[in-house]
């Protein structure tokens, strides 16, 4: 491993520790009124949907791509339909990974 | 651990065997979980050492730094001889989400020391926290609540170290038959197993129009550099599920927000 790799992976976790760490060691010093508790309750389902929804819809020259060749977005919104239906994590990795290889052929 | 021991510390023994239950339950719940990364982190494995990375510092970036979407767009970059800091700078952008995850996190471990607090952040994945905010909520009043943060935790980063170094192996052998890891689109399990987790969560009006609203943010902000359009979606989802909620106020029957089913078999938060 060269001096570079180092430098790259020391700085990596140097940010993403500092990330984690900072407003979880801040956030306990002070009280948050009932509005920001509310607020709060979207991180989660707003960073699923932003990770998500390029993963479905953005080809890899950055464009997207709304049509049925998509097999990405086929694939996703059938996972969608299962875990909706099943509330079911397993099956709708099966049944979502099926449909992407099914849709290639 | 059972209770029946002569040893003159019942208490202790009790502590420590409750301790070990929450440990327990925080891997079992995030077990679910593991089926989703553990492709992921393979083909971050193959992508890596075929990038160009030493296979030392590719298991050393998954031990150091253990943040999958991250690695993998370092990876990418670094087949385009991208520089140092600029890999690191949009590191720090990719995982500034986290340092959302703090907020909700804090009130529930705000008791505890130093020596707890650094190592669970170390550890904070996207994964591990929507498994413990989850419990968190159910169980206001739990004990021991770092230990199942752990347990979560650890089940996360050596499943994730052990498909870091099958991938680099698949990748070492894959560059010598001509294969390219990303063929099969195994990485696709990871934006399956958030569908997976998400879309059971979508219980009200303001829920959807959070979600609505990031993806289309990201969508639009996907040219923005550095994934910079993955914290402007965040926040865009944010503001506009809670604008909703001020429309469309929630009839909360406890502190939830999201319709509830009556089971606790969460199955959709990786609780089984």
């Amino acid at each position: 491993m060269g001096s570079r790799e180092w430098w790259l992976i020391g700085g990596m976790a140097l940010v993403t520790f500092s990330a984690r760490y900072v407003p979880l060691a801040l956030a306990g010093r002070v009280t948050l009124p009932a509005v920001g508790l509310r607020l709060l309750r979207y991180i989660p389902p707003a960073v699923l949907a932003a990770i998500i929804a390029p993963g479905l819809v953005l080809q890899e020259d950055g464009g997207p791509d709304w049509s049925l060749h998509n097999s990405r977005l086929v694939a996703g919104l059938a996972a969608a339909v299962v875990a909706w239906r099943t509330r079911n994590l397993l099956l709708t990795l099966v049944v979502g990974m099926a449909f992407l290889w099914l849709w290639r052929l | 651990m059972s209770a029946s021991t002569e040893l003159a510390h019942p208490d202790d023994s009790a502590l420590a065997d409750s301790r070990g239950r929450a440990f327990g339950a925080g891997v079992r719940a995030t077990l679910p979980l593991l089926v989703g990364t553990s492709p992921f982190g393979m083909v971050f494995g193959a992508v890596a050492v075929q990038s160009g990375l030493s296979p030392a510092a590719t298991q050393a970036m998954s031990a150091l730094v253990f943040a999958g979407s991250a690695q993998f767009i370092a990876a990418g970059l670094v087949a385009t001889g991208a520089g140092t800091a600029l890999i690191v700078l949009t590191t720090l952008i990719v995982n500034l989400r986290h340092a959302l995850y703090g907020l909700p996190l804090a009130p529930h471990l705000r008791h505890l020391p130093q020596r707890w607090l650094a190592p669970l952040a170390f550890w904070l994945t996207d994964e591990t926290f929507l498994v413990v905010i989850e419990h968190y909520r159910q169980r206001q009043n739990g004990a021991h609540k770092q230990w199942y943060f752990l347990g979560s935790a650890l089940a996360m980063y050596v499943n994730w170290q052990i498909w870091t170094y099958v991938g680099m192996r698949a990748g070492q052998a894959g560059t010598a038959l001509g294969l390219d890891p990303r063929a099969w689109g195994l990485e696709f399990a990871l934006p399956l197993t958030f569908i997976g987790m998400l879309v059971p969560a979508l219980g009200n009006r303001p829920m959807v129009a959070c979600v609505a609203a990031a993806g289309l943010t990201a969508l639009l902000g996907a040219e923005l550099p550095h994934q910079l359009g993955l914290m402007a979606a965040a926040l865009v989802g944010v503001v506009v599920g809670f604008g909703a909620e001020l429309r469309w106020p929630i009839d909360e029957g406890g502190a939830e927000p999201t319709d509830r089913q009556p089971s606790d078999s969460e199955v959709g938060h990786g609780q089984s």
